[in-house]
């Protein structure tokens, strides 16, 4: 009974989960000694498939330098979040992203990438490609550049996504809970999305939905699981009685203007390849992105008064979440459409938030989640068959919208479903919510023993 | 021995401390605060969401001689005022002891 009462113990669920990750290491580096090193010595081999379309060294490198850019997205979130929450929480809400980046960097090469991306059902990846043995010199996605490029690059997303879900539990998660609740919900809710949306085998992906840079796989999902994790979690202690206005503005603007820095790495490098479709991306983008910021910020003149600066970085988040499914498929017009009207939809649910009374702290939802949806539909809407060979509502091909609408829909019900397990699962045995007691204290104190702004 | 502590403007710094040194009395300690008065604070909004917010004042703070208080109390006031709402207010109390920590002094000997 001992051994059961540790398994269910907090100490146990991280002995355990570390047992796995390192068991998962051993065998897979054990199953690499047999096979020949594949992957790195690929780029010295240029005549290996004679069919397949040359490794361009100009692709490459604008695929590894967006890698680099999108890796610099999620301290750019750390810092848009941190800079929201009270001065007691900031180190653990900047924690939460940066954590992120070391764990799923070391889950997708173990097993992430083999999940999302590998063969398998419709449904998801398999286990062919642990440890990132046996993948093929190219990815079919990607033909131009080294597997591994295209690899990391999509590292970086798996990365950022649980990040998100950050923003609507902010100020009362435990760290541990949370390190577990995050490696599960990046194993079973992102990887498999992912590979529904992006593997060329996966369901929606044959079915035709388009997603250019992840409007679905990563805003969607990181949105409507924000939703039930603040519905689940319960408010803050005070909140609605207590005002708790973000702590350092600056920091929030750092972060947004980070964001957008990095996103062009985001959704540019989702073309794979340094070409004209690379560049409507980033037109697009940039595009959407200062047309929300004014959006947002004219939306707050009329109903509050006065723009504010929170406002013009809020509205170019949501303009950048919901370009990203699109950036690749509508031209400026559309761009400007999308940058108009989604900072409406998010403010007006931010409002009915408010209203409403539960907790989404800093938004993931009212951002990510409203923002992404709207982007995946406007996809159908506006998408022009001169930018990428797709037609959407507005250029007579309505079967797209339909399309968009399914995998809308399915991305939103697994990913609100698939929270609500993961959620009892973590809540029943380490627990995800910190004690009213270290809730009061700040988690920065309570869950890391440091402060962020010490006198002296 | 009294303590001066005038609550003012931030822009009013400037010319109080100027005003101070030209009667003598460098000797005073500056602090950030915030508040209101019967102006009350400014309605600050996040994301659509109110919250009321405090004014930001300063707050000097000098221990003087008890003759020394009418003196400094009209200084401080006169250099802070605009005659708008808000120019802040400066309150005395009693103190019972000073001690210079470098040398031990005690009393008005550790103020001067």
């Amino acid at each position: 009974m001992k051994f059961l009462e540790f398994c269910f113990s907090r100490k146990g669920a991280i002995a355990a989960l570390m047992m796995t990750l390192s068991f998962l290491a051993v065998s897979s580096l054990l199953a690499q000694t047999a096979a020949a090193p594949a992957a790195a010595t690929t780029a010295a081999a240029p005549a290996a498939a004679p069919a397949a379309p040359a490794i361009s060294a100009g692709d490459t490198a604008w695929v590894l330098a967006s890698a680099a850019l999108v890796l610099l997205m999620t301290p750019g979130l750390a810092f848009f979040y941190a800079g929201m929450v009270r001065k007691k929480n900031v180190m653990a809400t900047i924690m939460q992203s940066f954590a992120m980046i070391a764990l799923i960097s070391v889950q997708w090469v173990i097993f992430g990438y083999s999940w999302a991306f590998g063969d398998g059902t419709p449904w998801m990846g398999g286990f062919k490609w642990l440890m990132l043995n046996n993948m093929p010199d190219v990815s079919p996605l990607a033909p131009t550049i080294p597997h591994y490029a295209y690899m990391i690059f999509q590292a970086m997303f798996a990365i950022i996504t649980p990040a998100l879900i950050c923003g609507a539990y902010a100020e009362r998660v435990k760290f541990t809970g949370f390190v577990v609740f995050s490696l599960l919900w990046a194993s079973f809710i992102y990887d498999p999305v992912c590979h529904w949306v992006w593997s060329p085998n996966g369901y929606f992906s044959t079915l035709g939905a388009l997603d250019f840079a992840g409007g679905t796989v990563v805003h969607m999902t990181a949105g409507y699981s924000a939703l039930a994790l603040a519905l689940l979690l319960g408010t803050r202690k005070g909140y609605g009685k207590e005002s708790m206005p973000p702590h350092n503005l600056t920091l929030v603007l750092l972060g947004a203007s980070l964001l957008w820095f990095g996103w062009f790495g985001f959704n540019a490098g989702s073309a794979c390849a340094a070409n004209g479709l690379a560049c409507n991306a980033f037109v697009t983008t940039n595009t959407a992105t200062a047309m929300a910021a004014i959006s947002w910020c004219l939306i707050e003149f009329f109903h509050r008064g006065k723009a504010t600066t929170l406002g013009a970085a809020s509205g170019a988040v949501a303009g950048l979440v919901a370009i990203t499914p699109a950036c690749g498929f509508v031209n400026v017009a559309g761009s400007l459409w999308i940058g108009l009207l989604v900072s409406g939809f998010c403010y007006l649910a931010i409002q009915v938030k408010i209203k409403l009374g539960y907790d989404d702290s800093l938004d993931a939802f009212g951002v990510h989640g409203v923002g992404g949806t709207f982007g995946a539909i406007a996809t159908g809407l506006w998408a022009v068959k001169s930018v990428n060979g797709h037609d959407g509502f507005f250029a007579g091909n309505p079967a797209q919208l339909w399309i968009q609408v399914q995998t809308v829909l399915a991305t939103m019900i697994f990913s609100f479903l698939g929270t609500v397990v993961l959620y009892f699962l973590v809540e029943k045995t380490i627990g995800l919510r910190v004690s009213a007691k270290e809730e009061e204290l700040g988690l920065d104190l309570s869950q890391h023993g440091e402060e962020g702004y010490i006198n002296g | 021995m009294k303590r001066i502590e005038a609550i003012i403007r931030p822009s009013a710094l400037r010319g109080v401390l100027d005003a101070l040194k030209k009667v003598g009395y460098p000797g005073v300690t500056v602090m950030e605060v915030s508040g209101h008065g019967k102006q009350k604070g400014i309605t600050e909004s996040y994301r659509g969401q109110s919250v009321e917010g405090l004014l930001p004042k300063l707050m000097i703070v000098a221990v003087v001689d008890n003759d020394q208080v009418e003196e400094v109390v009209e200084v401080i006031s006169k250099a802070a005022k605009t005659g708008e709402i808000g120019d802040g207010k400066i309150f005395v109390s009693p103190v019972d002891n000073a001690f210079r920590i470098r040398t031990g002094e005690k009393g008005d000997k550790a103020l001067n």
